[in-house]
């Protein structure tokens, strides 16, 4: 009741704003004796919360009647009379809002708007309205005509009536149920025959915009022309040129005349001080700069030693054998191959030789990416003792097996695989296996173990008679072999047929036998299988074994501590006829032991290392005295040796005990600048390659049969500066002094006979006095 | 070639380090004299040439006298006249 109030109390507010109080109440003041009367009495019939009270419009006639003029109704008589319902509404209004303490209300509607408010809040209004509303509602309503409000439009447009006349059509009825028969007539023939519809333009849709809302803005003035350009093509074109010269007869009048004398001599002076100036010192030579090549680079200082890169061992192929030679793939990089042999002396080989037969000898290709499995095998008939990259071609691989066989490999078809650009969908989970696709014959070989093998270079070429000649294919094709038992062979790849053959050659096989091809070798050298001969049999008359190197017209052959100089021209002997080799022109026997290395240094055509027993050797070639250098007894034996491919001083010396030393010649020459381990067994191979500018690899292998990668360091690999020159001043030093000591030799040995002659002169002279 | 001639621009070429020399004429890229490659005399003139002009506009009092260009591999030298251009190239000492 309380929300009732203040929405009553809102109305009334409002309808007071326009004119005091509304029309349809009336304030009136009530007398205490009207009140006691209807029983309206303030604060106790009507409160504050329950200001209504309905009053009998009878009643209030009657009190008219009755008191007249003293009633307080008189005033309104007349709209108390006119008042349509039987029951007014009587308000107490205790706040005087309307100016006394009733109003009555006036209107019926007025009446019903008091009694039930506009805005119903809550249930709990509306219950409380309920009771009046079932008061008011207790008048019956009167019946009432019907009002239209559109219902009975629906409810008839559901019906179905007729929208139309009905049309009848009515035919004769003998007609009846006879066929129809339609015929044509055409439109045009009579006037109505149709309606047409013609278009027109209707003007309600022809809209003609009047007015347009724009925006305009002024620019300065435009302009558009167009020119045909010359289209200019690039064109090859070159031009030469030649410094115009005056002619002979120009020159010489020219040359004689007094102006050039003139000239010559006053200028003359100005050259000879500016190219003085620079004979004495180089003014732009920066200094500061030099001196910092020699300290190693301050950041990278650091460590001098070997640096472990990578190892490869395969435990299927190379357990229980031996790494025997490694060799650089010449043009795939981070591939390498090694060559596995069994290690076991000669006895076992013997006593286990059905065991060996079981188990082929291979030659591995490592790969960087893959230290776990070997890239490629290749199958060897025997151990390979040694073997080498074709120089001219990198997939031809030529090897020396153990029972002296030369064998030749074609890697073509797996090359793809090595550089890694095959696509790993088809990985295969085996290594491939290549099979050797050219062996020499077994009697036409060596007798004993190919300890050295090595390609002549492409440019070439040794004809039958030992003359070297010129190779104009570029290709390698001859390959030089070596065995302990004192043979050399020159062996050549290309078919028979091609060189010139001499009439006692005929045993070697010219055709090619189509042989048929079980195990997908290449056919590239089928005309050599089993027919391969070598070119050229040289014979020394020692025991000669191990390293060739790749010479001109000479051949070492070291052996047991004995290095053998020779050269390999045939020559005819007169009285027989038949080709012998000459006697070898040098003996040497430095080394204590078999000399495993003779390898000639990069950068100096005519200095050649060798290694063996506990030393090792420098020789130039030309002097004959004996080794130039010769280094001091080292505690282990020394297995192989090498020089640095980039620093002219530095050679690497691998050691029986798994040692690396690395001597800088030009720092010292009694003891290795550096020494490091490796591995616990002895070296077997050592091999260097330069990858980049900023790596330098270097292949160690040892005698378990694993290969450790190793990375130079930038002291061992990058030069110091003039190094080159200091090396050659060097060895030019130590000639001198194997020279002077063979003079200071001679001359002693001379003097001593002298004096020897001197002395006997002197008892003869005293004997015979 | 007259003796004194000769004698003066043999001492010149007998220094250590002496690579050519060459004579040219000034009107053009003539050349009389030549120990070297000739390419150097026509693009040598040019530069010289250039180079006076530079020297004279600094200056007009002034005018070149020696040109010296060092390159990494070696020294020019040119010494400019009125009519005929020497040029002598050096490598310095190592």
């Amino acid at each position: 009741t309380v929300l009732y109030v203040f929405v009553f109390d809102l109305f009334l507010l409002w309808q007071l704003g326009i004119g005091g109080h509304p029309n349809d109440i009336l304030p009136l003041t009530l007398t205490s004796a009207t009140q006691e009367l209807f029983g309206c009495r303030c604060d106790e019939d009507v409160t504050g919360d329950n200001p209504y009270k309905i009053l009998r419009k009878e009643d209030i006639v009657q009190d008219m009647r009755m008191r007249a003029a003293v009633s307080d109704f008189s005033p309104m008589k007349q709209l108390v009379l006119d008042y349509p319902e039987d029951e007014l509404l009587l308000v107490y209004d205790r706040d005087f809002i309307y100016g006394s303490s009733f109003y009555l209300v006036l209107t019926a509607d007025a009446k019903e708007r008091h009694l039930k408010p506009v805005v119903a809040l809550g249930v709990e209004v509306a219950l409380e309205r309920e009771p009046s509303e079932v008061f008011a509602a207790q008048k019956t309503s009167e019946p009432q005509p019907w009002i239209s409000l559109g219902s009975e439009q629906e409810i008839e447009e559901e019906s179905v009536t007729d929208s139309r006349p009905r049309y009848r059509i009515s035919r004769v009825r003998r007609e009846f149920g006879s066929p129809i028969f339609f015929s044509d007539r055409n439109a045009m023939e009579t006037k109505d025959g149709f309606i047409e519809c013609t278009p027109y333009q209707d003007k309600n849709f022809s809209l003609k915009q009047m007015e347009r809302h724009t925006g305009v803005q002024t620019i300065p003035n435009l302009k558009s022309s167009s020119t045909q350009t010359q289209w200019t093509y690039p064109r090859s074109m070159c031009t030469q040129y030649e410094p115009r010269e005056f002619s002979e007869e120009k020159k010489e009048n020219c040359l004689q005349s007094e102006k050039l004398k003139n000239f010559v001599n006053s200028v003359a002076s100005r050259f000879e001080m500016a190219i003085q100036q620079n004979e004495i010192m180089d003014v732009f030579f920066d200094d500061w700069k030099a001196l910092s090549e020699e300290d190693s680079g301050y950041g990278r200082k650091a460590d001098p030693h070997l640096k472990e890169y990578q190892s490869f061992t395969d435990l299927h192929f190379s357990k229980e054998k031996t790494i025997s030679n490694i060799n650089w793939h010449p043009t795939i990089n981070g591939v390498i191959a090694v060559a596995v042999t069994e290690r076991l002396s000669f006895e076992d080989r013997i006593n286990g030789s059905t065991k060996l037969l079981l188990n082929p000898s291979l030659i591995l290709f490592w790969s960087f990416s893959d230290p776990i499995n070997p890239q490629l095998l290749l199958e060897c008939p025997d151990d390979v003792f040694s073997f080498e990259f074709c120089p001219s071609d990198p997939n031809i691989i030529v090897g020396g097996c153990m029972n002296g066989q030369v064998v030749l490999w074609d890697i073509s078809t797996h090359v793809e695989q090595l550089q890694g650009t095959r696509t790993s969908d088809k990985r295969e989970n085996e290594t491939p296996v290549v099979r050797y696709c050219a062996v020499s014959g077994i009697e036409n070989g060596h007798k004993a173990p190919i300890t050295d093998i090595q390609w002549l270079p492409g440019t070439f070429e040794v004809s039958r008679m030992g003359v070297p000649m010129e190779n104009k294919n570029g290709i390698c094709v001859q390959i030089v072999t070596c065995a302990p038992d004192c043979c050399v062979m020159f062996w050549d790849i290309r078919a028979p047929r091609v060189l010139q053959t001499m009439a006692d050659q005929r045993k070697q096989k010219v055709e090619e036998k189509p042989l048929e091809n079980p195990h997908g070798v290449p056919n590239t050298f089928k005309h050599l299988d089993l027919t391969w001969k070598p070119l050229i049999r040289v014979q020394h008359i020692s025991y000669c074994q191990t390293q060739l190197q790749r010479v001109l017209s000479t051949t070492f052959c070291p052996q047991d501590g004995e290095l053998v100089y020779t050269d390999w021209k045939l020559e005819k002997d007169n009285d027989s006829g038949r080709l012998f080799s000459a006697k070898p022109s040098h003996r040497f026997i430095i080394h204590d032991g078999q000399v495993n290395t003779v390898r000639r240094s990069p950068f100096f055509k005519d200095i050649i290392l060798t290694v063996g027993g506990w030393t090792f050797a420098i020789w130039k070639e030309g002097v004959t005295n004996g080794p130039i250098i010769q280094s001091s007894c080292s505690q282990k034996k020394c297995t192989v040796g090498y020089w640095s491919q980039s620093r002219p001083a530095v050679l690497f010396i691998g050691k029986e005990d798994g040692n690396i030393d690395v001597w800088d010649l030009l720092e010292k020459t009694h003891e290795p600048s550096q020494t490091q381990n490796i591995t616990a067994t002895q070296i077997t191979c050592i091999k260097p390659w330069i990858v980049s500018s900023k790596q330098h690899l270097l292949a160690v292998s040892d005698h378990l049969g694993t290969l450790h990668i190793l990375e130079i360091p930038w002291t061992l690999r990058s030069p110091s500066s003039n190094e080159k020159l200091s090396m050659s001043k060097y060895f030019e030093k130590e000639v001198d002094r194997l020279v002077y000591f063979e003079k200071r030799r001679e001359m002693r040995a001379k003097e001593k006979k002298d004096y020897e002659a001197e002395e006997l002169r002197k008892k003869m002279v005293r004997y015979s006095i | 070639m007259s003796a004194e001639v000769e004698e003066t621009l043999k001492r010149i070429q007998t220094h250590k380090g002496v690579i050519g020399t060459i004579v040219v004429n000034a009107e053009g890229n003539t050349t009389l004299i030549t120990s070297t490659k000739v390419d150097y005399a026509g693009l040598l003139h040019q530069l010289t040439m250039k180079a006076r002009s530079t020297v004279r506009d600094l200056d007009p009092q002034n005018d070149l006298t020696f040109l010296r260009i060092r390159s990494k591999k070696h020294e020019i030298m040119v010494a400019p006249d009125k009519e005929y251009l020497l040029i002598v190239i050096q490598n310095p000492s190592e």
